[in-house]
Order: structure tokens, then sequence, then C-alpha cells
């Protein structure tokens, strides 16, 4: 597979990948979809494997979200997938911020954060000042915020109101900022195919993700906090990463890396996104709510797409890093 | 035309920042006339809740707004009679006429109408007592649904005394529609009306 795909050209390549993704997500969409139409009578064994079809549904439809947005920043350029991701980020931060209450000295710096944040940092990678966009965020933002809150006159719950608020920016911008930064890297011999890279990320952290979530299913191994996490268990976690980095060595041909830097890579990747969604479930639960959409049926109408989102926001910038580290780039 | 864009503008920005989510808890939306009224801490309320209400309905559902106010510039004028087509309401008692009486008119014409019964925007998440004047038009329109709603959160998209709004998600909820008992009196039915709004809070 490796050799296959290294020697077609990048447009055979393009035209491969999109052929096998959506012929996938095809047969799994038509699959569910047939299950659905079956009559499964009324016992509790059919109605448990009609929860299990509803949250393989959900999964499949998060696949295709993920799949066609990589494809409009296929289709599009940097420019135009940059504007995507800040939107992603923009609707995140959104949620995000809309289930940790915030007071009105406050406004201030949530405008900051929309407004001025988000925009710059989207920016600093669209100008390519690398160095500026990792440090921006976590040296020059850090401190700005919580003075145009203090500014505010306001001394109740600072530190938590402020700390909700660096953890917003910190996962919706930061984190996914990393995912469209991948776009301009330049690895030398690979030239204009840095959105196989994206693509490469998203799709080993998310089949590392599906994969943890069948095994867990499938395995019914006791929880190792389940206080937070029903079905997190060290177990299927492991199995995984082993597919998810497995994946990231057979896609190696769509990489810049030979298959055993693809394979670490996908691992790193994989560990950092799986267990960020794990954080982001914490957060969850200390908000009260089981997901950032299921406020959706009742009062904010938050559509659930920081759930999609959370383990890539971990793995993009940990996966950038590390590779810019290594490369040397 | 212009006002045409411009509501379509404001529909698109409210939905980028609030996502403008209707609940339709205890009625479905519906073209009969009626009375909404809700609880009012923030100006984009108006907006929020026209936004909420599906496009048929928007052009037949009418909003309150105090003269002195929204008439002070040429462009809040034009903002609330060609966007929004708001019916002004004097706040001066000195006014020879009833308060009351655009409302009257507009009712009359078959119009439905979205009313702050507490007539000020307020500061703290409880809503203030409502003021006699969904009783009076409750008592001189039987025929006409009164239908209560909550909005949730938009005093933090846009707090009293800011310009920049803030996107948090937000949603209006509507819940059953309401009656004026035979006789029942108005502290009693006021006190009802802001019961079932703050009641809408929760579900």
């Amino acid at each position: 597979m490796y050799f296959y795909l290294k020697n077609l050209t990048p447009t055979q390549q393009i035209g491969a990948l999109f052929v096998i993704v959506f012929g996938i997500l095809l047969l799994a969409s038509a699959a569910t979809f047939l299950f659905s139409v079956r009559d499964h009578g009324d016992d509790p064994r059919a109605e448990l494997r009609r929860t299990e079809l509803k949250s393989v549904d959900a999964i499949i439809r998060t696949s295709w979200f993920m799949v066609f947005v990589f494809w409009v920043g296929w289709v599009t350029g940097d420019w135009v997938a940059l504007t995507v991701f800040a939107f992603v980020s923009f609707f995140a931060l959104r949620e995000f911020l809309t289930l940790s209450p915030t007071r009105l000295g406050d406004h201030r710096s949530l405008v900051l954060a929309f407004f001025v944040v988000l925009p710059v940092q989207y920016w600093l990678i669209w100008a390519g000042h690398f160095d500026m966009f990792a440090v921006f965020i976590p040296v020059y933002v850090f401190l700005a915020l919580p003075l145009a809150s203090a500014l505010a006159n306001d001394p109740l719950r600072f530190l938590e109101r402020n700390a909700k608020l660096q953890w917003g920016i910190m996962v919706c911008i930061y984190g996914m900022s990393h995912v469209p930064a991948l776009l301009l890297l330049k690895f030398p011999g690979y030239d204009n195919r840095n959105a196989f890279l994206v693509f490469f990320l998203v799709i080993v952290v998310q089949v590392c993700m599906v994969t943890q979530h069948i095994a867990s299913r499938k395995l019914n191994r006791p929880p190792i906090a389940p206080a937070i996490s029903q079905s997190f268990n060290w177990h299927s976690w492991g199995i995984g990463i082993a597919v998810g980095s497995l994946l990231g060595a057979l896609l190696a041909g769509i990489t810049p890396w030979v298959p055993g830097t693809a394979f670490a890579a996908a691992f790193v990747a994989c560990v950092a996104g799986s267990l960020g969604h794990f954080v982001m479930k914490a957060l969850k639960r200390d908000r009260g709510i089981p997901s950032w959409g299921a406020q959706g049926q009742s009062v904010t109408g938050a559509g659930g797409l920081l759930d999609r989102v959370d383990g890539l926001c971990f793995a993009a910038p940990v996966f950038f890093h590390s590779a810019r580290w290594y490369f040397n780039i | 035309m212009l006002a045409k864009m411009m509501s379509y503008f404001l529909l698109g920005l409210i939905r980028v920042l609030t996502g403008s989510q209707a609940r339709w808890h205890g009625c479905p939306p519906k073209a009969e006339q009626r009375i909404y009224f809700a609880n009012h801490q923030s100006h984009a309320d108006l907006v929020m809740i026209w936004a909420a209400l599906p496009k048929e309905l928007r052009s037949m559902t009418r909003a309150i707004a105090a003269k002195d106010y929204w008439t002070k510039t040429p462009f809040k004028q034009w903002l609330t009679t060609a966007v929004f087509n708001v019916i002004y309401v004097s706040r001066d008692r000195s006014a020879e006429e009833d308060p009351l009486e655009p409302l009257f008119e507009a009712l009359e014409n078959g119009d439905s109408i979205i009313l702050f019964p507490e007539g000020t925007r307020g500061f703290t998440g409880e809503p203030q007592p409502f003021k006699a004047g969904l009783y009076n038009l409750a008592l001189k329109y039987p025929n006409v649904v009164l239908v209560p709603a909550w909005i949730n959160n938009v005093q933090h998209v846009l707090p009293k005394g800011e310009v920049v709004p803030v996107p948090v998600l937000c949603s209006v909820t509507f819940g059953v529609p309401m009656q004026l008992g035979a006789g029942e009196d108005r502290r009693v039915f006021l006190e009802r009306a802001r019961a079932a709004v703050v009641a809408l809070r929760d579900v």
C-alpha cells in the first residue's frame, strides 16, 4: 500500500483517497440505514441494538462532517481552509463559553477573545509567523485578557472565570488553529500536498476514537474513572491507539514520511487526541452535562460541535509541534 | 429594499451570535392572533424573539418600543419602523391619550404583538413585576391568545451599556397559552403571568 500510494501522482492520490473514504462512509451509512429500517421487535435486546445503532450513526455523521471539511479545505486552497477552521473555532468557543457562565464584567474579555484573539491567531498562521503563533495565546493573551477582566472591577470568582476563558481559548482557538497550520508547513520534497497531512491527522485520530469506542462497548471492562467516563478503560484505549497508529503507518504514502515515522506521528496524535477527549469529558462533568450538544434539546441550542472536534483540538498542537521539532522546520 | 437587506443582515447576525433557537414548548407556531410576552434584559431581546419566529409569522407580529428612545435618531427610527415595524408607545404619562391606544389599534388590525411587560430592561436574572398593560389588553381582547416566552442568556450577548455583542448561545422558549380568568384580579393575573414566564426558564 505504501509504495502503491507513493508512486501515484498527487492527482491520482487524491482520486484514490476520495474513492476510498467516501466509499467507506457511503457503505457505512447505507448499512446503518438498512439496519434502522429492519423491524427489531420490542424486546429489551432490540432496544439495546437501537441505541447502539444511534450512537454508531452519530459517529458516521461526525466522520462525514470531518471529511467534508477536509474536502473543502483541499478544493479551495489555504485561505478558505483557514476561514473554515476559524469558523469552527468560533462556533466551538461559543458552545464552550455558553456552558461556562460568565459575569457581566467578562464582557470586554469575551469581545477580545472572539473578535481580536481569534482572527489574529488565524492571521498569524496565514502570514506564516510560526514562532509568533505558537506563543501568541499562551504568553500575550494569557496576560492581556485577565487585565481586561480586572479593569471591569469585579473580583467575584475572578480566578475561576478567567481560568474558564483561558481554557476555552486554549482548546477552541489555539488547538483548533493548529489543524490548518499544517497546511503551511514546508516539508522538503512535499510541495503543495499538505492537505494530505491534515487528512492524515483527522482520519488517524478519528479512527482511533471510533475503535476505542467500539472496543469499550464490546469488551465491557470496568471504567478507570467512572465518575468522569463510563466507557474509558486502558484496554480499549490501547486498542484504539494501536489501530490508529497502524493506519498511520499504512497511510505513510500520503505523508512526507516513511512508514515507521508515520507510525510514530500517528501514535503521538492518537495519544494526545484520545486523552484530550477524556479531559474534555471531565470538563463536561464539571458543568453537569453529558455532552456540549445535549443542551441542544434543552435550553442553549448547542449543536455539539465541540464534542466532535475536541479530540482534534488536543491532537493538532502536539502533532504540529512534535513534527516541527523532529524535522527541524 | 434596504430594510429587507437590513432584516436579513440582522437575522444572519443574530444567528451567528446566538444560534437563535426557538423552542415551542407549550404551543406550536401558528398564524392566530397572539400576544407574546417575555422577560426583558437586553436590546437584543427584540431581535431575538423576532428571529425565533417562523418567517410567515414575523411579518404579522409587531413588537412594542418606547417612543422617546427609539425615535431619538433617524437611524433608530428607520430601524424600528422600516425593518421591525414596531408599535411606538410613549412612556411619559402626561400624554393625553391612553398609552395603550397604539396597541389597541394594532390588535384591531389583526396583528400579533410582542410585549415586554416589565417595561424596561432588568439587570438581575429575575424579571421585575409586570406592568398593568398586559392585563388591560387581555381584558379588552379576550380572543387574543396570550403566549408566555422566556428569552434565555441574551443579557450576556449585549449587557446594558455595552456596544459590541458577544457570541453566546441563546434560546426562546414559548410556553402554554394562558387566559385571563373570569373576574380575575389584576395583581393576581399579573403575578400568574410573570410566574408562567419564569417557569419556562427551567424546562
